[in-house]
């Protein structure tokens, strides 16, 4: 096998009570903090620069120069925001580090807000992971406890703050600029960009949102360095992550790989495609990413790879599923998620997001006209580019690729329901007597 | 404390907290606000500390955040109705989510919802006549190497069919306890559940598990087969480990073979050998 896994983030999470900090300093935990301190805060941004780290929330955009582009100091505050409200379908990396080895990220936020000129932090968690919150207020109170919060850490005389906040329930506030105006007390709609946060951010003041594998990664490249961070992934794609298996797959989890593993790799140490199944398609980062199918299997898992074959890497979040699921039935129900998680600010992606739902559920039943897909394509092409933010491109991501890769499917809607040519019972993990069949399950009102 | 009639006919609210809850919520808020250098941050925390003290957003919570921070009642009920997690009729003692995105529905996650729709008689957003129990189809949850996927009060019920589904919510029926397959030893109520949410511990972090199974496979197999990042130990910044160098393909060893060119020895090795290999690729 080519490629082995490179545990770093993971490293500490099979330990006993692996979210303490004893078992974090006890790993080399904090290591990174005191040699960060001791170092001028702009030669840690060089640092995190030369790593290459690129954002691991699914758009890939360079950390340190994410942080670079801060405005000088004015004497007024400036604030890192972590985005940990993880909602993107099939993305479940996130809340198991946090669950996990909350320090990974603390210890992050500490370094990247001393490098950022920054004193008060904030962690923007969902709210709908009541034991990771309960993580995550321990693991702050056990690092302010000692000494790694607050005024004067470790004698530095660098003082710094950790708000923990919790969202109440919406898909949109993982948007940089919506959980910005969820954090202020707002609906958690997009704001309009320029500005950027980096300029005018939390309370209008200059700000960096990352995501929480981004910032769990730094104190790895401040301890290792940028050319021990570069060792590993490809030139353009460095260092570690976090590659998230999931559905048809015979062990699903969290292997943590260099980028630009392939899934054909990725798949041989999860034993595979659900045995006497083979695979049919996959998201390479999340629902909003184009499907790949089976011919994708050896296509290197980095930004660059990735974006040429026609998709995006994303988020890591690889959704296994084999010949027995239907496309219809999947694209829809992502359809409908994207529906329920518009927040209505702009009118491509409000009305075409339900435009998109009602074309697709007659698809599903079996009902759809033979004008239907074209309809389909032509919205998905009014909403592209033409979207307030990534959440309307995202929603037409699947069915634009879908209808690539499986366009006999979509025609079939118009004669045959998906639930008669895919019966969802051989796609479920245990057997069952479907109650409904030929009827839709569970389509929103 | 005043009642008034609610939109719902023979439906009625209270107005306002009595002077021992009103002190209570105040001093609760103080605490929230001051997290935060502007007060308005505050206002997400605090609805889910009303929805810890009424078990929804009710009206006199929304009067109360709203007179707290200086906002109007009608800004205050824009934002709570934005978020799913704000419920606009009492809750039940425990919200039952299944979890219906693409992935956990077709691993099973709508055969699932279907049986515990069915069983206890309600649909989505809707709850037991007993106040018990309160059924929701929600989307991802972030757990989807553990599909299908059920959350009781947003704890986590890894790996679910439909009969042990319906064990969980005969067990809560009965008023016993339930345990979540990560998280928390006992679910706690709505409304325990929302004070934490809004910021106030409940001492509980310790418990449970730090990864279930899938968590931890790839750790597991990395462990199994000597796999592990590059040593920091190559950047000079780290002391060596204890021991001397580990044996090639042994513990804490990234090597399965001995060296034989300079990527094996090098990052800046590795990355020669890389660029001459894309050039011989290009």
């Amino acid at each position: 096998m080519a490629t082995t896994l490179t545990p770093v983030l993971t490293d500490t999470w099979d330990a006993d009570r692996s979210w303490t900090l004893a078992t974090y300093e006890g790993a080399g935990g904090y290591k990174g903090l005191r040699r960060a301190l001791g170092m001028q805060a702009a030669d840690v941004v060089t640092m995190v620069k030369d790593s290459g780290l690129r954002g691991r929330g699914g758009a890939g955009f360079p950390t340190g120069m994410k942080w670079g582009f801060l405005p000088a100091p004015d004497g007024g505050p400036r604030y890192l925001v972590v985005n940990a409200d993880e909602s993107e379908p099939g993305t479940c990396k996130d809340i198991p580090l946090m669950m996990a080895s909350p320090q990974h990220l603390i210890e992050g936020m500490i370094i990247t807000s001393y490098a950022i000129g920054c004193d008060h932090a904030f962690l923007y968690v969902r709210g709908e992971v009541l034991h990771v919150y309960r993580r995550l207020l321990n693991a702050i109170q056990e690092a302010r406890a000692a000494g790694y919060l607050g005024t004067d850490i470790l004698g530095s005389g660098y003082n710094l703050e950790i708000t923990l906040h919790s969202g109440a329930g919406a898909y949109i506030c993982g948007e940089e600029t919506a959980l910005l105006d969820s954090l202020e007390g707002l609906r958690g709609q997009p704001r309009l960009k320029p500005p950027f946060p980096a300029v005018a951010g939390l309370y209008a003041r200059p700000t960096v949102v990352n995501n929480v594998e981004s910032i769990a990664s730094v104190p790895g490249i401040v301890v290792g360095g940028s050319d021990w961070f570069k060792s590993m992934g490809t030139e353009r794609s460095t260092g570690h992550g976090l590659f998230s298996l999931s559905g048809h797959v015979t062990r699903p989890g969290q292997y943590e790989a260099p980028l630009g593993i392939t899934l054909r790799e990725l798949l041989d140490m999860a034993g595979g495609v659900r045995e006497g199944h083979e695979l049919k398609f996959w998201t390479p980062g999340g629902s909003s990413t184009p499907i790949f199918t089976a011919e994708h299997l050896d296509i290197p898992l980095d930004y660059e790879s990735v974006a040429a074959a026609g998709s995006m890497l994303g988020t890591r979040a690889l959704q296994i599923f084999d010949e027995t699921t239907s496309v219809v039935r999947a694209v829809t129900r992502w359809t409908e998620f994207y529906k329920h998680e518009s927040c209505g600010k702009c009118t491509p992606c409000r009305e075409g997001t339900y435009w998109l739902a009602q074309v697709l559920q007659r698809l599903e039943a079996g009902q759809g006209t033979s004008a239907d897909i074209d309809l389909l394509l032509d919205l998905c092409d009014n909403i592209l580019g033409r979207a307030f933010c990534a959440l309307g491109d995202g929603a037409t991501s699947p069915i634009t690729s879908a209808v690539q890769y499986f366009r006999d499917e979509f025609e079939a809607g118009t004669h045959t329901a998906a639930d008669v040519l895919f019966p969802p019972e051989r796609s479920s993990l245990f057997t069952y007597t479907p109650r409904q069949t030929g009827v839709l399950a569970g389509v929103h009102a | 404390m005043s009642v008034e009639a609610g939109r719902t006919p023979g439906q009625t609210h209270r107005t306002s907290y009595d002077a021992e809850t009103h002190a209570r919520l105040t001093a609760d808020s103080d605490l929230i606000v001051a997290r935060y250098p502007q007060a308005r941050s505050a206002l997400l925390p605090m609805l889910h500390l009303v929805q810890s003290e009424d078990g929804y957003v009710s009206p006199r919570g929304i009067a109360f955040c709203a007179s707290h921070l200086g906002l109007t009642t009608a800004e205050v009920s824009a934002v709570a109705t934005f978020y799913t997690q704000y419920k606009r009729h009492p809750n039940g003692d425990y919200t039952v989510g299944v979890c219906i995105n693409t992935l956990c529905a077709v691993m099973g996650g709508d055969a699932i919802w279907e049986d515990l729709s069915d069983s206890l008689g309600i649909g989505h957003d809707e709850t037991t006549d007993d106040g018990r129990i309160t059924l929701e189809r929600i989307e991802c949850n972030a757990a989807c190497d553990y599909a299908p996927v059920v959350m009781v009060n947003w704890e986590f019920f890894d790996n679910q069919t439909p009969d042990s589904a319906r064990e969980i919510v005969e067990t809560i029926a009965a008023g016993q306890p339930v345990a979540p397959t990560r998280g928390a030893d006992t679910v706690c109520s709505f409304k325990e559940m929302s004070r934490v949410l809004a910021g106030f511990d409940d001492g509980r972090a310790h418990e449970g598990v730090g990864g279930g199974v899938p968590t931890l496979r790839g750790v597991e197999l990395a462990r199994a087969e000597s796999w592990t990042a590059p040593p920091f130990e190559a950047s000079g910044t780290a002391a060596a480990p204890a021991g001397g160098a580990p044996q090639v393909g042994g513990e804490q060893s990234s090597a399965q073979r001995p060296t034989t060119t300079a990527g094996d020895v090098s990052p800046s090795g590795e990355r020669k050998k890389q660029t001459s290999d894309d050039a011989k690729e290009s």
